[in-house]
């Protein structure tokens, strides 16, 4: 469909399994046709129909409908073009806060350094939390065996020709894997620095990670991410010594686009920083098991 | 400078606008969409022209397959922080125009819905 980004109605895998798609229907961009309006009748007129919800041909926002158009009415929606994909977040949101569970949803362009920096930051804290990873990627699973390597449980999504996770998705992916109370989970998301910004996934934050080797000016040109994000993780700063990159500079573009973010400067590879980004997800981690509704006992195991 | 590039979540909101569509025929028993009026925030991060591309494609064996896509553009407004003025913004970097600061909080222009629909 898209030849620059790819992204389509493709097939979504999950650990290499097809999931049904939750569109209703079973093609691609085929949608059922509501051939005859339901119940069989013919269709309510103006004069019958709920005052509150239509009003009558002529009055709507266009406000051109001549007199004659009889059938014609107006149904008001008034509704978020992602209000799906926000009711599957919100679910996913209740159920991570409902057992205690803080979630990050990692964001950056392809080659960052999520994968290292999230690798090096399971090791540093799978002592503390138990931790249990989604790794969405249009294919392969090979991020999944970099961090099934540390240990932790990990579902990979791959989403075929899209280009960001959506709620339904995560959602999915949770239900595969052993979450536990009082624990953590990191998403990282498809590479792309444009549309998971607009994709709720239930998380508690969105961090994006920008690296030392890409341009300062990455805020100013994808300034959704840089604004939906509550974290920024700069990358790579061990190869500053080597790079022309104008570390105020970013920051200040950054923080034209979102002038709280918080930026902690880290390499993943060199681990300079990494206790810094790991103190901060400890402690959102004690925020969400305060959080969380003392309903339960201390049973460690979900239903 | 045309930009061929088609962006890239549009088909996926192409995609919630058909099915919000589907779900409302359903409660509400209408068989044919004849106008979609969608409200898109300036700021909002959607393409408009790709939107209208993919909504065609998508639409296309659905009720509003012979739907107008009529799109109302909605201005991007934030309050400044500094000195507290409301002030129109097209972009999230733009600066406050009375006293330059960049810590606006958007008040408006964010958004995406569908408003309202005309059927038969």
């Amino acid at each position: 469909m898209c030849t620059t980004c790819g992204c389509g109605n493709s097939q979504t895998y999950m650990n290499g399994k097809a999931m049904p798609s939750h569109r209703h229907l079973d093609k691609p961009l085929r949608y059922r046709p509501l051939a005859q309006p339901i119940h069989g009748h013919t269709p309510i007129s103006v004069a019958a129909d709920h005052p509150s919800r239509t009003i009558h041909p002529g009055t709507g926002i266009a406000g051109t409908h001549a007199a004659g158009i009889s059938q014609a009415r107006i149904v008001k929606i008034e509704r978020d073009i992602l209000a799906k994909n926000n009711q599957y977040a919100a679910q996913n949101r209740r159920y991570l806060s409902k057992h205690g569970i803080f979630a990050l949803n990692l964001v950056s362009s392809p080659g960052s350094g999520k994968t290292t920096l999230l690798v090096k930051t399971i090791q540093m804290l799978r002592d503390k939390f138990p931790i249990a990873v989604i790794e969405g990627d249009q294919q392969t699973d090979r991020d999944a065996a970099r961090i099934r390597a540390t240990g932790v449980p990990v579902i990979q999504i791959n989403t075929g020709k899209g280009c960001h996770l959506d709620a339904h998705m995560v959602g999915r992916a949770m239900q595969q894997l052993p979450l536990q109370h009082d624990s953590l989970l990191l998403i990282e998301n498809v590479g792309n620095l444009v549309c998971p910004s607009s994709f709720d996934l239930g998380e508690a934050h969105k961090v994006v990670i920008l690296s030392v080797t890409e341009g300062e000016d990455k805020p100013l040109k994808y300034p959704d991410m840089f604004l939906a994000s509550s974290l920024m993780l700069l990358n790579k700063c061990d190869l500053l010594p080597y790079l022309t990159f104008d570390i105020d500079l970013a920051l200040e573009y950054a923080h034209r686009i979102h002038p709280e973010l918080p930026v902690i400067q880290v390499s993943a590879t060199q681990g300079s920083g990494m206790p810094a980004w790991v103190d901060w997800i400890a402690a959102g981690c004690r925020c969400a098991t305060a959080a969380k509704p003392h309903l339960q006992a201390t049973d460690p195991s979900l239903d | 400078m045309i930009n061929s590039e088609k962006p890239m979540h549009e088909l996926s909101l192409a995609e919630n606008i058909v099915q919000l569509i589907e779900d409302t025929a359903l409660k509400q028993s209408f068989a044919q969409v004849t106008t979609v009026w969608l409200e898109i925030g300036q700021l909002a991060c959607v393409e408009q022209e790709s939107l209208r591309f993919y909504f065609d494609v998508v639409a296309q064996d659905s009720i509003a397959r012979q739907a107008r896509l009529e799109i109302i553009e909605i201005a991007g407004q934030a309050l400044c922080k500094q000195c507290n003025q409301d002030i129109l913004i097209a972009t999230y970097h733009d600066a406050c125009p009375h006293c330059g600061s960049y810590a606006l909080q958007v008040t408006q222009g964010d958004g995406m819905r569908i408003k309202e629909l005309e059927v038969k």
